[in-house]
């Protein structure tokens, strides 16, 4: 085995610059991954400069601490539920069914994914809070609460049903339709037909839509700081609190373990026993055809599902327009600018910042994932499926985890980054590039390697191919991981919170601070900005994009 | 300059994904002439790609040699080694257009602007691309991808050319067509080439010498004409061409015996009389007639094929022979069902130990 490496170490090495750059990424990976996950662990096993399993043993006898670890649970479970439902419905509607406005709704329905982490939740104060449109003034109730399991449900299941969405898009568009048209044709119902063949053929991917949105809602952060209330401990929030409030970082870095195991679990469930079962039946034939397993009335109930859903959207964002120009909602309804002066004169700073954050941070993170996409598939060497596992391990960790990891590892020597943009940097880029990994892997399969080859036979060294042929070729998984990375930077919460400082702070903690302070408004008027620039962002990395391919015709977009 | 290539005790050994490993090359030893067209001929899945691949460096032989002139070149990574290959994929960067697909190697070298420009027009013309420099690859048809993938090469003026099942992917009047073209391109420019193929058609018509693999081994090397008129064994017999192979015993000098019937054969190996031998009798070295013949035999099976009509004819005490008859269309078919003698043509027959 070791010759085997030793031979494979060799191959590379007739490429030193390849060589250099695996060793740099694979370094970086062991000290910003995977190193921050041991001094967590450490730190949970280390109180008062003694090693102990204490600990644990008192979050098992505090009821605080159980409650919040079996509210995010319980919250996780239905959430993960109601989400894939909803995602399941609106993939089949939008993918298999003959419907108008087909694309409106599709872009409807991703677009929470675009938003900043607290617009959902902002939004339910705005109608359904204390002083709420919908709660207070149209229905008059006084006693009526939001916060708490139901609120921090609804709006995450409006956070994450879109991720459903995506994913079982993918799953419900690579099944071939002939597959339904046969049992039809052999004499099934159609209700027997969807039962049978529609759904146990979907089943991986819904166990797997299910899994990702449990990860998500684990990790997430923002909607239960807003939502959950005193009386609702969870998870993230709970571990926040202890090191911002009560500067217990042994007690938060053990509450970040506690929120670890369910994460990393769904995720090996979701990656190695999930990802291997999902039926693909691909053909090489279009399969864009129309489900005839569904009666007519059946399916205008199920476009209406879809059609309320993204309504629900369209609401919850007018909402916060509206508000982001309202004076105080609930009591006063003058327009006002007041907010986006507000925005632009005492947050002026912190937009800045998180621009110079997401500018710096998002070319990283797309090169860096194309680049680890392109050796885990293209080159052979030791360590490789250590390589891919570290690259992508981060996306089942919650931020909360990550942060906390990142003030215990890097806060003294030998590496001192707090304070600076380095460190915020570093986190986005370790943290959202396993997106682009993932569709640049994806994508890479697809392509016939002999093109790369062709290159290499022509002259062309190991990174020549890459910049010249491969990057070109994999361009639409080089836009994602961009626009996610991008997206991800200016949207983040859960771990930058723990990183931002008095010379660097983002605009989501902004939105964090005002929410927390009750100017609703102001926070409104921060995530309008957020959205704006995230807008304008995807359209100019597209523009790059498309001029920088514009010889390729293959190479298109969805 | 081109360049011979000189292979000594090559193989190559895959680890396999259950565990164990798979012997693809088997110590081959081979002397290819510079300026030469080699074929490397076998069914799929004996060793010719992996072959050809080591060539290319785009595998690391297990042990053995591999020479380019007096050069080794096994750690030669494959960047450096100035072949070029036409992949089966044809392997046109589809996000570059005709022109810059076939400047490629050209830019990396930083020649200068002009000479690019030159280089990529003359070799545009030579491979009948003019007027296709600004299109991109997914406006052309497989042909001309493939044209575009030939033209990238030997622009580059590489030692080697490798060619790897390059027509497998086109239909059957361009196949043809085609191998007309790159053996005429081959023998102008006088370029040593290693050409990968699992049709034999194809390369008895485009080679100077054909090697035949079958499980990572060589079983015949030899020009096109020795291996279909002296094949070595019976695999090779029977992969170039058809062939009825048939038992018979030596009978005496210069003469065997089959069912009883004597032949006089031109070659004979030195064995001694009685030995048992197996003869390899061409199809279409075998002449059919209503009567008068050596054997005797019934029609089983007739296909007409424009060309030739193809009989299955099953002969007494000796099974089924294949007869090709030529221009059936004036010397008129027998019916299945019918009786028929066959005599082969004497000259023709090949004697296997």
């Amino acid at each position: 085995m070791s010759g085997t490496a030793r031979s494979q170490l060799r191959l590379l090495a007739r490429d030193p610059v390849l060589l250099v750059l695996l060793t740099v990424i694979a370094l970086s990976i062991a000290v910003f991954v995977v190193y921050p996950l041991v001094k967590v662990f450490m730190a949970s096993l280390h109180v008062n400069d003694v090693w102990t399993l204490d600990g644990y043993r008192e979050l098992a006898e505090r009821r605080l601490y159980r409650n919040a670890l079996v509210n995010s649970l319980s919250v996780a479970a239905l959430v993960g539920i109601i989400s894939v439902a909803i995602g399941y419905v609106a993939a089949f509607v939008l993918t298999r069914l003959e419907v108008p406005g087909k694309t409106l709704l599709h872009y409807i329905t991703i677009l929470p994914i675009v938003s900043p982490p607290f617009v959902s939740a902002v939004s339910i104060l705005f109608l359904f809070g204390f002083n709420g449109l919908v709660t207070r003034q149209l229905l008059g109730l006084n006693d009526f609460s939001i916060y708490g399991f139901h609120g921090v449900v609804i709006s995450q299941v409006f956070t994450f049903a879109p991720i459903a969405y995506l994913s079982l898009r993918g799953v419900l568009a690579s099944l071939s339709p002939t597959l339904e048209d046969a049992a039809l044709n052999i004499g099934a119902t159609r209700w027997q037909t969807f039962w049978k063949v529609t759904f146990p053929l979907s089943l991986p991917g819904i166990a797997s839509a299910f899994l990702v949105v449990f990860i998500e809602s684990m990790a997430d952060f923002g909607n239960p700081l807003v939502l959950a209330g005193a009386a609702f401990p969870m998870l993230a929030p709970q571990a926040y609190l202890e090191i911002t409030g009560s500067f217990n970082l042994s007690r938060g870095a053990t509450l970040a373990i506690v929120l670890l195991i369910p994460s990393m679990t769904a995720f090996a469930i979701q990656r190695y026993y999930l990802a291997k079962r999902q039926y693909i039946t691909v053909t090489g034939k279009p399969t864009a055809s129309t489900s005839k397993i569904v009666s007519n009335p059946m399916k205008w109930l199920l476009y209406g599902i879809v059609s309320f859903f993204a309504v629900l959207v369209t609401a919850f964002y007018a909402v916060i327009i509206v508000g982001a120009f309202t004076q105080v909602w609930g009591f006063n309804y003058t327009p006002t600018l007041a907010h986006f002066r507000y925005v632009f004169d005492v947050g002026l700073d912190s937009v800045k910042d998180t621009l110079i954050v997401a500018i710096v941070s998002t070319p990283i993170s797309g090169i860096l994932g194309m680049l680890v996409a392109f050796l885990v598939v293209r080159r052979v060497f030791p360590g490789r499926t250590a390589l891919e596992f570290g690259s992508i391990l981060s996306f089942a960790v919650p931020g909360t985890v990550v942060g906390i990891g990142y003030i215990l590892a890097f806060n003294a020597p030998p590496i001192i980054l707090t304070g600076t943009l380095a460190i915020l940097v570093l986190c986005f880029v370790f943290r959202y590039v396993p997106v682009g990994i993932q569709s640049g892997i994806a994508v890479l399969r697809q392509i016939d390697p002999s093109i790369e080859e062709a290159a290499q036979n022509l002259g062309a060294n190991g990174l020549t191919t890459f910049r010249k042929v491969t990057l070109p070729l994999i361009a639409p998984a080089f836009f994602s991981g961009l626009v996610y990375a991008f997206v991800r930077a200016m949207t983040a919460i859960s771990a930058a919170i723990f990183l931002v400082s008095a010379n660097w702070n983002l605009m989501t903690v902004q939105i964090l601070n005002q929410v927390g302070s009750g100017r609703l408004g102001v926070s409104a008027a921060f995530s309008v900005v957020v959205i704006v620039i995230v807008l304008i962002a995807i359209g100019i990395i597209s523009f790059l994009i498309n001029r920088w391919t514009r010889h390729t015709s293959m190479v298109r977009f969805q | 300059m081109t360049d011979s290539i000189r292979i000594v005790g090559l193989n190559k050994v895959f680890p396999s994904p259950g565990g164990g490993s798979v012997h693809a090359v088997k110590d081959i030893n081979l002397d290819i002439g510079a300026g030469k067209l080699v074929t490397l001929l076998g069914p799929s899945g004996c060793g010719k790609t992996t072959l050809l691949r080591m060539i290319a460096g785009f595998e690391e032989p297990s042990s053995g040699d591999l020479f380019f002139g007096e050069r080794r070149m096994n750690e030669e990574p494959p960047n450096t080694r100035d072949t070029a290959m036409v992949f089966q994929s044809y392997a046109v960067f589809p996000h570059l257009n005709v022109f810059e697909n076939v400047a490629f190697g050209l830019r990396l070298r930083h020649l200068p602007k002009a000479e690019i420009e030159a280089k990529v027009t003359r070799v545009l013309e030579q491979t009948g691309l003019e007027g296709y420099a600004k299109r991109s690859p997914n406006q052309l048809s497989g042909g001309q991808q493939q044209r575009v993938a030939l033209a990238r090469c030997i622009v580059m003026e590489p030692k080697v050319l490798l060619f790897d099942e390059p027509l497998s992917n086109l239909d059957a009047k361009l196949r043809e067509q085609m191998r007309v073209e790159i053996r005429e391109l081959q023998q102008r420019l006088g370029i040593t080439s290693i050409y990968v193929t699992h049709d034999q058609v194809e390369a008895m018509s485009i080679s100077d010498e054909i090697v035949i693999m079958k499980s990572g081994v060589v079983e015949q090397l030899g020009t096109p004409q020795e291996i279909y008129a002296r094949p070595a064994n019976r695999f090779v017999a029977d992969f170039i061409g058809k062939a009825n192979i048939v038992e018979a015993r030596i009978a005496g000098k210069n003469t065997i015996e089959i069912n009883g019937v004597s032949i006089g054969v031109p070659l004979v190996p030195e064995l001694p009389a009685g030995a048992e031998v197996s003869a390899i009798l061409r199809p279409e070295a075998i002449h059919l007639s209503a009567e008068g013949g050596q054997f005797r035999g019934i029609v089983r099976r007739v296909m007409f094929l424009g060309n030739i009509a193809e009989y299955l004819v099953e002969v007494d005490g000796l099974g089924n022979w294949l007869v090709d008859i030529s221009n059936p269309a004036e010397a008129g078919l027998f019916q299945a069902g019918s009786q028929v003698f066959l005599e082969p043509s004497a000259g023709s027959i090949h004697i296997l130990g």
